[in-house]
């Protein structure tokens, strides 16, 4: 007896050894978090040859859907990124009988050529079971979170074998707004990097990005209507522009991704570059009576002004799918301004006095009563709305000021209009690596507002400005910064708050991206099991 | 003092050298102001007359009276290397054009003048890396005494040529006397926290030379890791790498990076760095570290290497005669910083020690114990060492040539610099130029203005911060000055300190000065 006894408590510690080592093998999770997960030690093996996606048969869309015909290949490789077809691989011989594993997506509405906008549903349900994988949502959109989600779900053990966990997921994201902005204008920024950085935001699931196309230094974008902007306002007429066709390459490759395009065209400020292109469009500066040969923010006084704006907005109109423009309308100098002439003329047959602001206003209204003509949405800078903080029409305001942020989120969703918050997620300037915590533990809506005034933050955006950063060290310094705002506009913000909890998952997440191919630098001192091999 | 003074006109003299690089020459090609050389050469004059380059017929060749030939890989390595700089792949000029014209510049001869050009030595403290280059049609001619000038001459004859806007490679006439005012210029890489992929390495080697960086300071062991793959010990390396087969330098790797390092004459210094910084040899190593206390029992942690077992040394010996025989270089960094002792106080062994050698409770006595223990170790296998300022700070004693590490922030490294130098050590300095931290905008102009020398220290310690070919036409004058300075050193006395400042000012002149004044003045001393 006494013999036996010892032999099964044997037994019991080793059964419990294999249960502890069970959950050390366990992904850490999914990032950003998903609203719902439940997962348990029960593991299943996947062997590539026997992995499949296939569309469950009463989801609406099927086979030919662009959108996730492009996902499953892309989704497959991510998951086995070393299968090559027709190696065999030895290992598999030891597995008495590989079992075959299916992810069944399913969606309700069919929408695989349209593009994701504002209200796109990004829900979905993630079932992970013995032998299958059930993925439902409402869109193709959702069904993209849902593949990225069960993508990180997979893993592999010591020996290359693929396994995951059950798992119940349902999720969904707590702001519809999740944007990243890349300024092409100080320097210019090769296709590939925008592409390369197109794919490292839907591994962070984020749907938004913001090209900051043109601004003071340089004009990339090569317009139909105005050649002349590009040709003599970028760094270079040939190298260094955005063609049609590069513009409608990452557009596509965005919404491959379930990632709206949202350029932005910023005036009147930040335009020299236009203003070489286009002759007239700038305010000439004045030094007493005469012009000093340099020039100011664009010309609001004369209507070529305007005609000229109509024209290149109904250009982006047709151009850019995405319903919403930014259209800029920050940090405008008003020094320019004040010393010419013929504006101060203007000012006073308009009744604006002195108060430039007002001049400002003046213009950024006309421009986006344009738009609105056009059916698109502006989004403009705060110093719009904080010029005029009774607005006629409804635009999105995008807080950018340092300072007391969530005060102007308030006012801003006081009097009615969406707001989007960029302030605290200013990723260019760098802070040493671990300090990635102080982008996580913002709060979007901890401003003192009614529940209308909460839903009118539509979501948030990091910006990565450009004088600093080029194709060189971009992605570096994006990530896996980027991520901890990801996860603070995706997930539940109850669940997310402890920095200390997120770290091991998002340690495994940034070594997630390095075997991705993205370049992301390293939190704290550690390793990778796959070091980053592009060099 | 009046050492300041001649710096002064020292800098007068450089100022009046730059008015002459921009006299009146006839603009053709290139703007003068447009040649941009990095780092810029001692003395450099350029005009704006320009020859052609023809990557067909464009040849790196060895001079007729040059001591080095064909048989020199270096050399021909470097030729090829720096042809590929210049003119990148040859396939796309297969169109060139064939014909020659007055205007082509043809050659470059590359002329060694001394009798042993050091095509298959390691660059040393002690290389003379100076060079002269003169580019004048049909052939230019770069002279260096050796085969290290010669590589710093190539770099600057590289970066001289520049595509016009048709695409043709051009140079301007130009002459230039070069020559390093510090013969140690460094960058450490950290290869313990995180490790860097082997080519990671060699790239960052290639940016060194382009940079005229000459030594590699491999600080390749840390507390997180032991990626060196010990053939004395290979379990450090099997136990405290990240992974024992992944993250690890096997001795062909590191053989690589000596190599690599060597063909662009730039030393490899490797760190082991002890007794703190050590928690990865523990795991290979049982009974290396001390076993840290809490109350009467073992935490189950452990601190720095034991100092108070003889096993410690008698490793630490063995360890050390492998790498003196795997690194070729003269010296070795022994680290010595950020040493804890809280484990050490903690532990009755080390106590009992403490009291029998009658440190008190002075635990920095203890780090010196075993500093110059080890110290002693690595004496023996005749390789001299750096070591972190910590451990001149706790006054151990050390050998004449011990360089010192300067990185503290506080005190302020002026006064570190003036200390260690007013004691008679050379001394290294770190502190500006961490890269590691980050900030934002035109950060490079702070780790551009950042000066070693600027430091008051006692006269003669100016001249001796290490390697620097000042004008040395004053040091009889400090020396003078130097007798006669009242706040000479805080290491005591005047005689010792001034035996070393000769033994310097001697070395100092034994190195071979090739520069304009400096080898008459050294003679004076």
């Amino acid at each position: 007896m006494a013999h036996t006894g010892t032999y099964s408590r044997c037994l019991q510690v080793w059964f419990s050894l294999v249960v502890v080592s069970v959950p050390l093998e366990q992904v850490e999770g999914v990032w950003p978090l998903p609203q719902q997960i439940h997962q348990s030690a029960d593991r299943y093996s996947l062997s590539p040859q026997l992995f499949s996606f296939t569309y469950g048969k009463d989801s609406a869309a099927q086979a030919g859907c662009s959108v996730l015909d492009a996902a499953f290949k892309r989704y497959f490789s991510i998951i086995f990124p070393d299968f090559t077809k027709g190696a065999e691989n030895g290992l598999h011989y030891l597995w008495p009988e590989p079992k075959p594993f299916v992810v069944s997506v399913s969606v309700k509405s069919r929408g695989c050529d349209g593009y994701p906008d504002e209200d796109s549903d990004e829900s979905y349900n993630l079932s992970v079971s013995n032998g299958q994988a059930v993925l439902r949502s409402v869109t193709v959109w959702g069904s993209l979170r849902g593949l990225e989600s069960f993508s990180q779900l997979v893993y592999q053990d010591d020996y290359g074998s693929y396994f995951l966990n059950k798992t119940e997921i349902v999720d969904f994201p707590r702001f519809a707004f999740r944007g990243l902005l890349l300024d092409t204008s100080r320097h210019y920024l090769p296709l590939h990097a925008i592409l390369k950085n197109l794919d490292a935001m839907a591994y962070s699931k984020f749907n938004v990005f913001h090209w900051h196309i043109v601004d003071d230094p340089s004009f990339p974008y090569q317009s139909r209507t105005f050649p002349d902007l590009s040709n003599k306002g970028a760094f270079h007429p040939f190298t260094h522009i955005y063609t049609q066709s590069d513009v409608m390459r990452v557009i596509e490759h965005a919404r491959m991704r379930g990632i709206r395009v949202v350029p932005e065209f910023d005036s009147p400020g930040h335009t020299q570059s236009w203003g070489k292109g286009q002759p007239d469009l700038l305010t000439p500066c004045y030094k007493g009576d005469v012009p000093s040969g340099s020039f100011g923010p664009v010309d609001p006084t004369v209507d070529t002004t305007y005609k000229f704006m109509e024209r290149l907005l109904k250009e982006v109109k047709y151009v850019f799918p995405d319903s919403y423009v930014h259209l800029g309308g920050d940090e405008v100098s008003f020094a320019c301004w004040q010393s010419n002439p013929n504006v101060r003329k203007f000012m006073e047959k308009m009744g604006f006095g002195k108060d430039f602001t007002k001049l400002e206003s003046f213009y950024m209204e006309s421009i986006m009563n344009m738009t609105a003509a056009l059916n698109k949405t502006s989004i403009v800078w705060q110093d719009v709305f904080d010029y005029h903080e009774r607005p006629r029409s409804k635009y999105v305001v995008e807080v950018w000021k340092q300072g007391c942020y969530l005060c102007e989120m308030r006012r801003v969703t006081k009097a009615g209009l969406k707001v989007i918050l960029a302030a605290p997620f200013y990723l260019d300037l760098p802070i040493p690596t671990h300090s990635w915590a102080r982008y996580y533990i913002v709060r979007p809506l901890a401003f003192r507002g009614t529940d209308e005034q909460k839903k009118l933050v539509i979501g948030g955006e990091v910006a990565m400005w450009g004088e600093y950063v080029d194709a060189t060290n971009l992605t570096p310094r994006l990530w896996p910064r980027a991520c901890a705002a990801a996860e603070r506009l995706w997930s539940d913000e109850e669940k997310t708050l402890n920095a200390d909890l997120a770290f091991p998952r998002l340690e495994e997440f940034r070594c997630q991206l390095l075997k991705r191919g993205i370049q992301a630098e390293p939190l704290f001192v550690g390793h990778c099991k796959h070091e980053y091999n592009g060099l | 003092m009046y050492c300041l003074l001649k710096f002064a006109s020292l800098f007068l003299a450089v100022s009046v050298c730059h008015g002459w690089l921009f006299g009146d020459f006839v603009g053709k090609q290139k703007d003068l102001d447009e040649i941009s050389l990095w780092p810029q050469p001692q003395k450099f004059q350029s005009s704006a007359v320009a020859f052609k380059l023809s990557p067909v017929r464009f040849q790196i060749v060895h001079a007729k009276e040059s001591s080095a030939g064909p048989n020199c890989s270096l050399l021909e390595n470097a030729f090829r290397r720096y042809f590929e700089y210049m003119f990148g792949d040859m396939k796309k000029h297969e169109k060139s054009r064939k014909k020659v014209f007055d205007s082509d510049l043809v050659e470059l001869k590359v002329w060694v003048t001394s009798a042993d050009p050091e095509c298959d030595g390691y660059p040393s403290l002690q290389t003379d890396e100076s060079y002269e280059l003169s580019v004048d049609g049909p052939s230019a001619v770069l002279k260096a005494a050796n085969v290290w000038g010669a590589l710093r001459g190539l770099e600057t004859f590289s970066q001289l040529v520049y595509e016009d806007d048709y695409g043709v490679n051009n140079i301007n006439k130009t002459v230039i006397s070069d020559f390093p005012r510090f013969a140690h210029r460094g960058i450490l890489l950290d290869s313990s926290r995180h490790f860097l992929p082997l080519k990671v390495i060699l790239a960052n080697l290639e940016a060194m030379a382009m940079n005229k960086f000459n030594v590699f300071h491999w600080h390749i062991v840390d507390d997180q890791s032991f990626p060196y793959m010990s053939r004395t010990f290979p379990e450090l390396s099997q136990k405290g790498a990240f992974h024992p087969f992944t993250h690890v330098y096997t001795p062909s790797d590191v053989k690589m990076v000596i190599e690599f390092a060597r063909m662009r004459g730039i030393r490899v210094i490797p760190e082991f760095d002890t007794p703190g910084h050590t928690q990865s040899w523990g795991n290979g190593i049982t009974n290396l570290l001390t076993p840290c206390f809490s109350g009467s029992k073992p935490s189950g942690t452990f601190g720095p290497v034991n100092p108070i077992l003889n096993s410690s040394y008698e490793f630490m010996a063995q360890f050390f005669k492998e790498i003196s025989a795997v690194f070729p270089d003269a010296y070795i960094h022994l680290g010595g910083d950020e040493v804890d002792f809280n484990c050490w106080k903690s532990n009755p062994d080390v106590g009992k020690f403490m009291e029998q050698q009658g440190f008190g409770t002075d635990y920095s006595k203890l780090e010196s114990f075993y500093i110059q223990r080890l110290l002693d170790i690595v004496a023996a296998t005749n390789k001299g060492y750096m070591v972190w300022q910590e451990v001149f700070d706790n006054g151990v004693k050390l050998k004449a040539d011990t360089q010192i590490h300067v990185w503290k922030e506080r005190p302020q490294y002026q006064d570190e610099m003036a200390q260690v130098t007013a004691a008679g050590f050379s001394a290294l300095l770190s502190t500006p130029w961490y890269l590691n931290r980050i900030s934002y905008g035109q950060d490079w102009v702070n780790v551009y203005k950042a000066d070693p020398q600027n430091f008051t220290g006692v006269c003669h310690s100016q001249i001796k911060i290490m390697w620097i070919y000042l004008d040395l036409c004053f040091c009889s004058s400090c020396c003078f000055y130097f007798v006669k300075s009242p706040k000479i050193s805080r290491f005591g006395e005047k005689k010792t300190t001034q035996r070393l400042f000769t033994q310097y000012t001697i070395m100092l002149c034994m190195l071979e000065l090739t520069s304009f004044k400096e080898k008459k003045s050294c003679e004076v001393c």
